[in-house]
């Protein structure tokens, strides 16, 4: 089973890619989505089954499959911003670096101080991969939105850390941490249709007024 | 019944619950919605629980056992150690009296009733200033020593803050909280290395520290610019006039008659960690002391606000206590017991005078103002008749800080005397002799900055008609002041007890037996003196009782003092309190600026003008904001980095994590 759950972790990096190379909002969000859902099956193919798994599992599926994605498609919808996403550098440079940073992340993990049952699988190069595609898209992306999905995916890094602990991790703090997410989410969703009320774009490399003089 | 009996039994039991209870009393009022019961409520559980922890505080220091209690937390910083020895005892005492008047006072002269905004504020940071004092000087441990000394600073700032909406208010916090921070920061660097020597943050054993040079070195400079920035030694003083005059009165009292030698209490203990000091450090402390003693009644005869010269003559009774700390040291280090004991007895009576009669005074021109409504000495005059009652316990107060006999400032000063003669008798090389005529100095310039502010403000006519002649303070405000000036009394003329008082501090830090300290204080003529001072109060009682019999029957009229032979004299005419210490101020004014303006006198008959002038102080207007000027031009570029691009403070994140993952590779 756990190379199955590899084998998805595969999966799980190839959609940081398309996140970085694509253009079509919309797209961006199914894709975070498919992510997450991906990451909520994981900790099913790793532990033996009981309730507190199944509870877990249902949770993450439904918050990161369903209401996160619906949570942000209104904001967009709301919002009226234009379906594309509009980076400061271009799709192909960010994919580069993303791929840079994936193998960087690689180099990175194997001299990290593990615990071996760890050392060959995917988890730690995924989690580091991961967080670092987040950071990408909060830096290159102008609209509010894109910070939006870039928070998301440095939380799918941290996640993936997470599932190397999942049998020492109680339920609470992982239903606190959904739970966070949402709310998250769906504050940030109302702020960014603030933003477009009062200046009438959700570029954020506009808001700058705020900072000492 | 057994839980009671046993915080009955056990003195350091009692003045933690203590501490506790008056740190809460806040709590109740924020609850209440009407302003007013919080208030009543908060002011009985703090008189009470003062009271009862004065008494712990007193049998300590009657030699009752100083147990250990320990706060058992999950903490990343251990569980910490709470205790009373004498040391501590001996700063609770001042400090708990100082709670009960300044809480009575402040029903008085911040009521709900009449401030129903800013009461609670008020009320609940008292509360937790007095608490966060107490718990300065009963933790053992330096992390949390270090958190009770922050909720200090902050809520003497919010208190000081009351007034938020006055530009010198802000002005005021603004340089408080700067250098109380920069105060902090040299106690982390302080009590860093105490970890990294001892390997952890509780409080090593007394004398039982022997480092490197280099390490005490640094210990001791931290030491000295952290609790000194509190306890305003010289060049660290210059948040303090500052914020003791803009700060409501009965704060400015708990700020300088407390929270000044709670930094004191921070140097003395600190200074009991190490078993060999170095021998300069005595000598640093002794010169200090001087130079904050001589500049702080320099600047506090030149103040023309009533309660900065208050303040700044807090500089001058610090310097005095620092001068006898350092006399001690030095004995200390130079196996001079007589020094010793003298320099240390001559310091801890100080500071329980001086948490006498600073209040006493810091009270008194809360009366003042409260009833002119102006912190203006020049402006002011002739209110021994308007507050009959605040007039005498204000001459009281003034005559205990000028160290005049029969009260008790005379008294700490009396045993640093008999140190300086006795090292100038004594000594190959008497440098420490030079400290009598320091003193004999700073005496004279207090009575000169005293006998002035008394005269400007309580005798001759009012100077300035626009200045309102309210009425005397009521019973709550009369009551705290009569009773700290009774206690400026008897601690005149009882001036062995105060000896007693501070014996066992004494005996512990100057390492000397209990025999030879009953020896070598005896050389100062204790008994003496306090029946000379009972019998001059006796006379002076006397005396005014016949001079009121005599002014009963005689006619009395009125009209201005001292006319100078004019027709028509004005009540502006009068000397002002400025004029007064012109002489003074001119001498001095290397430190203090009072520079005049005069604008638009021209031609031969010129139109009628205005004269300000305005009173600077050199320390901080000219050398520290014009040198932090420097430091913000020198440092304009950083500005840069704060752009407002979201995106790039992202990327700042970024690059320091990356950077990170890189140097941590093997």
């Amino acid at each position: 089973m756990v190379s199955f759950a590899d084998q998805l972790l595969v999966l799980v990096m190839l959609i940081n890619f398309i996140m970085l190379g694509s253009s079509r909002m919309a797209f961006v969000i199914r894709a975070v989505a498919a992510q997450g859902v991906i990451l909520g099956i994981i900790p099913g193919l790793l532990h033996p089954f009981s309730g507190h798994l199944l509870a877990i599992t249902a949770s993450i599926l439904l918050a990161k499959g369903l209401v996160i994605p619906y949570l942000l498609n209104d904001a967009v919808r709301k919002a009226q911003i234009r379906r594309e996403v509009e980076p400061f550098i271009g799709y192909v440079p960010t994919l580069l670096l993303g791929a840079v940073f994936t193998a960087l992340a690689f180099v990175f993990a194997q001299r990290l101080p593990l615990a071996p049952e760890h050392r060959d699988l995917l988890f730690v190069p995924a989690s580091i991969a991961t967080l670092m595609t987040g950071f990408l898209i909060l830096t290159t992306r102008k609209k509010a939105i894109s910070q939006v999905i870039g928070y998301l995916v440095l939380e799918n890094g941290i996640f993936i850390f997470g599932l190397l602990l999942t049998e020492a991790m109680p339920f609470m703090v992982e239903a606190g941490a959904l739970l966070d997410l949402l709310v998250g989410i769906f504050v940030m969703g109302i702020v960014i249709n603030h933003i477009n009320r009062e200046f009438s774009t959700v570029d954020t490399s506009r808001l700058q007024t705020l900072r000492e003089e | 019944m057994v839980f009671v009996w046993n915080i009955d039994v056990d003195p350091v039991g009692s003045l933690l619950w203590a501490i506790t209870l008056i740190g809460l009393s806040g709590l109740p009022g924020l609850l209440l919605k009407r302003p007013g019961p919080g208030q009543i409520l908060s002011v009985g559980i703090t008189a009470c629980a003062a009271l009862w922890g004065m008494v712990g505080a007193l049998r300590i220091l009657g030699g009752a056992p100083a147990t250990r209690y320990q706060l058992d937390w999950p903490l990343p910083f251990g569980p910490c150690e709470l205790s009373v020895d004498p040391l501590s005892a001996l700063f609770l005492l001042p400090l708990l009296l100082a709670a009960l008047c300044c809480s009575l006072y402040g029903l008085a002269y911040l009521p709900a009733a009449s401030q129903p905004a800013v009461e609670k504020r008020v009320t609940l940071f008292s509360g937790l200033l007095l608490a966060s004092m107490a718990l300065v000087l009963v933790a053992r441990h330096g992390v949390l020593l270090l958190v009770a000394w922050e909720i200090m600073a902050l809520s003497s700032w919010l208190l000081l803050m009351t007034d938020q909406q006055s530009l010198q208010v802000q002005r005021a916090g603004t340089v408080y909280l700067l250098a109380t921070h920069t105060g902090t920061m040299a106690l982390f660097v302080l009590f860093s290395l105490v970890k990294g020597e001892t390997g952890s943050f509780a409080f090593p054993p007394a004398h039982s520290l022997a480092l490197g040079a280099t390490v005490t070195l640094v210990m001791l400079v931290a030491a000295l610019i952290g609790f000194g920035a509190k306890a305003g030694i010289m060049p660290l003083h210059i948040w303090l006039p500052g914020a003791h005059a803009n700060a409501p009165s009965h704060v400015s009292a708990l700020m300088s008659g407390i929270m000044l030698k709670v930094g004191i209490y921070g140097i003395i203990r600190t200074v009991s960690f190490f078993q060999q000091l170095p021998v300069w450090f005595g000598w640093l402390l002794l010169l200090l002391g001087a130079v904050s003693a001589i500049t702080g009644i320099a600047l506090a005869s030149a103040q023309r606000d009533l309660k900065r010269l208050l303040a700044c003559s807090s500089i001058e009774n610090i310097g005095i206590i620092c001068i006898g700390l350092g006399m001690a040291l030095v004995g200390l280090q130079s196996g001079n017991r007589v020094l010793a004991v003298l320099g240390l007895a001559g310091a801890c009576i100080h500071i329980i005078n001086h948490a006498l009669f600073k209040p006493l005074l810091f009270l008194g021109s809360g009366a003042i103002i409260h009833a002119t409504g102006t912190r203006q000495i020049d402006r002011m005059g002739g209110l021994s008749r308007v507050l009959p009652r605040t007039a005498p316990l204000f001459l009281v107060g003034s005559l205990a800080i000028c160290g005049l006999p029969p009260l008790n400032g005379f008294v700490g000063e009396l045993f640093l005397y008999f140190g300086a003669f006795s090292d100038g008798m004594l000594a190959e090389l008497p440098v420490i002799g030079f400290v009598a005529p320091i003193l004999a100095l700073v005496g004279g310039l207090a009575v000169i900055t005293f006998v002035k502010l008394y005269g400007a403000i309580f005798l001759g006519v009012a100077r300035d008609p626009a200045i309102k002649q309210g009425h005397e303070a009521p019973l709550a405000m009369l009551l705290p002041m009569g009773l700290l000036a009774g206690l400026c009394l008897l601690a005149g003329i009882g001036a062995p007890l105060l000896l007693q008082l501070v014996a066992p501090v004494v005996i512990q830090y100057a390492g000397v037996s209990p025999l030879l300290f009953t020896q070598i204080a005896g050389a100062v003529p204790l008994q003496q003196i306090a029946l000379v001072n009972g019998l001059l109060l006796a006379g002076i009682l006397v005396v005014w009782l016949i001079w009121c019999f005599l002014v009963q029957r005689a006619p009395v009229a009125a009209s201005s003092t001292w006319g100078c032979g004019y027709l028509a004299p004005t009540p502006r005419m009068q000397y002002t309190g400025s004029a007064f210490s012109e002489l003074v101020t001119g001498l001095i004014s290397g430190l203090v600026g009072s520079q005049g303006r005069v604008s638009g006198l021209s031609g031969a008959f010129p139109a009628s003008t205005r004269f300000v002038t305005v009173t600077t102080e050199r320390i901080l207007d000219q050398m520290i904001i014009p040198s932090l000027r420097g430091v913000d031009w020198c440092l304009a570029w950083l500005r840069h980095l704060q752009h407002g691009h979201l995106h790039l403070y992202i990327l700042y994140i970024f690059a320091t994590l990356f950077v990170l993952m890189v140097w941590s590779q093997p």
